[in-house]
């Protein structure tokens, strides 16, 4: 991880690179987060990738969160690695909720990491966040023809019905 | 020019369903090959046919009910999910879990890894022809299971890993049966080596096919021995040494070429090392309690109960309501057999997780099938498979 220090320093340098894309910087517990804007999250991505003093080459991990009742209510976390240092940098960008049938959008960060591919299909399934630029944004864990974005919080745990014999006729649709 | 249009019976291009019902598929994993002939044209992975929703029945429950849950992901490497869940929420808590309960921790993981990689060799072996692996690697396999039944009471799916440290102090004569184990172990792994490297067949089947570079590994995110076979030597074990791997004496074996091969011998040499790993953590092994003895998370001990009215407070506490984790996020990775294993936690304050993600390694590295099999035979599609190791309840959790 870098340290606080460290944390502010990268903060800064971004900043003076586009105004405004880093909203916030948190240490925690011995973790490194930079709150970021979603708009400029590629060429972020991008300099800290390529930045010769940074090189956060490897993308471990790519999740969604949905922090109900917060606002903004999602979030797109990006786990980047440096394997020379060991050091790990949680980049994490805010998306509020467009309302309605709309669906949250953030780019796709497929052509800097391939590695995201997966993982944003996974997000795109569970939480409804549209990724553009995405070459196959598709569920990819759900069915297919299946309706509902099942990780946000306000989707019930038994939100689906589950046909037993006894039940088959009563649960609407089961024959499709 | 004729009428009669030539058709090249080499050039069609087939679209064949391989799975999701297939032995050689290590699961319910369906692959969409175009073959041309029987060529890899075009490979598409098609996962989600035993997708639980284990992840989102883990914000239902209190902390200390998720173990369960996720030690069901990954069902090879099930202390590994643990450790994952169990660290990442005691950092989130900032408690320090004893000396003793690391120690028990090592050992139970990595007899866990000599597992994990018995039942890959075993499978592995079975896709290629070589049915007697498969036997001999159940017979060690299940020595593994009965030291787990002696520790814990249960042979899969422990639950041995708890908040704060280890359920239980391993019991008497746990320590001579492993160390038995141990003895026999080394020769068992030569054995097995003696069976497949002087294997015509399964040198043939192994070298040389299904290479990728290790840069496009790492574009790819693939961690674990599939990386190391690549030449990179990249253990977290070593980068980010938690637990007591720190003090352990260790060597992190490396692949040159990055053929299925490679990737057999690497598995086979973290075997060894393993062995060698259980038996310093066995050595090492420090007194002192196995659980944190922070009330508010770990159950006290049940002859305080009938003394104590503190003891019982926080007992009934903790049995029906959990303990509450300050609100935050932490993201904590572990090398598990398959790679980095995360877990990525978002605690609200309350008893249960707002959020429970586990970055399986097998669902990352799957990604890279397409990259081993494309332009090869589909005898080799079903080799690197085997050899890529995909455990298909931690893919589709």
């Amino acid at each position: 991880m870098p340290d606080a220090v460290g944390l502010e320093v990268i903060a800064g340098e971004l900043r003076e690179r586009s105004e405004g894309s880093v909203l916030e910087t948190s240490f925690e517990r011995g973790s490194a987060t930079l709150i970021v804007d979603p708009e400029p999250i590629l060429s972020v991505l991008r300099w800290l990738r390529d930045w010769p003093e940074q090189r956060y080459t490897f993308l471990s991990s790519l999740h969604a969160a949905d922090y109900l009742p917060a606002e903004p209510r999602f979030a797109v976390h990006y786990e980047l690695l440096s394997m020379e240092r060991a050091e790990r940098l949680n980049v994490k960008a805010l998306l509020p909720d467009p309302g309605g049938d709309d669906l949250p959008e953030i780019d796709s960060c497929v052509e800097v990491f391939p590695t995201a591919d997966f993982q944003e299909r996974e997000a795109y399934d569970f939480f409804g966040i549209r990724f553009r630029g995405h070459p196959d944004l598709r569920r990819i864990l759900m069915p297919e023809e299946y309706v509902g974005w099942p990780q946000r919080r306000d989707f019930p745990v038994g939100g689906e019905p589950v046909i037993f014999t006894n039940t088959e006729r009563e649960v609407p649709g089961w024959y499709r | 020019m004729s009428e009669t249009a030539v058709v090249d019976r080499t050039a069609e291009v087939m679209t064949i369903n391989v799975g999701p019902h297939h032995p050689a598929t290590h699961g319910v994993l369906r692959l969409l090959v175009q073959l041309e002939g029987e060529v890899v044209k075009d490979l598409k992975p098609i996962v989600g046919y035993v997708h639980t929703g284990i992840e989102k029945s883990c914000e239902e429950k209190a902390y200390w009910k998720v173990i369960p849950f996720v030690e069901r992901m990954d069902y090879l490497a099930y202390y590994f999910n643990m450790e994952a869940f169990c660290g990442c929420v005691e950092r989130l808590l900032e408690i320090e879990i004893p000396e003793r309960a690391k120690y028990l921790r090592v050992i139970h993981m990595e007899l866990n890894r000599l597992h994990s990689h018995l039942v890959w060799l075993g499978t592995s072996a079975l896709d290629l022809g070589a049915i007697s692996m498969f036997w001999y690697c159940f017979r060690e396999r299940d020595s593994i299971l009965d030291l787990f039944e002696m520790s814990s009471g249960q042979r899969m799916h422990t639950r041995y890993f708890q908040v704060g440290g280890v359920m239980e102090d391993i019991p008497l004569g746990f320590e001579r049966k492993v160390r038995a184990f141990l003895e026999e172990m080394p020769s068992r792994i030569d054995q097995y080596e003696a069976l497949l490297d002087r294997n015509e067949i399964f040198l043939r089947r192994t070298k040389g096919v299904g290479i990728v570079s290790r840069e496009r590994l790492l574009e790819l995110g693939v961690t674990g021995p599939l990386l190391r076979a690549a030449g990179e030597p990249w253990d977290l074990r070593k980068a980010e040494p938690t637990l007591c791997y720190g003090d352990l004496d260790f060597k992190v074996p490396v692949g040159t070429v990055g053929d299925g091969y490679d990737r057999y011998r690497v598995r086979l040499e973290e075997m060894r090392e393993s062995v060698k790993l259980v038996g310093q953590a066995l050595d090492g092994l420090p007194e002192g309690p196995h659980i944190t003895d922070d009330r508010k998370v770990a159950l006290p001990p049940r002859h305080e109960l009938s003394t104590s009215m503190e003891a019982l407070i926080h007992h009934f506490k903790l049995v029906t309501e959990g303990f509450r984790v300050p609100p935050g996020e932490l993201y904590y990775a572990t090398e598990s057999p398959r790679g980095e294993l995360g877990c990525f936690v978002v605690a609200d304050g309350s008893a249960k997780p707002a959020r429970v993600h586990i970055r399986d390694p097998s669902f990352v590295n799957l990604q890279m099938l397409r990259d081993m099999s494309l332009d090869g035979y589909l005898a080799d599609l079903i080799q690197n498979l085997a050899m890529l190791d995909p455990i298909l309840g931690g893919i589709d959790r």
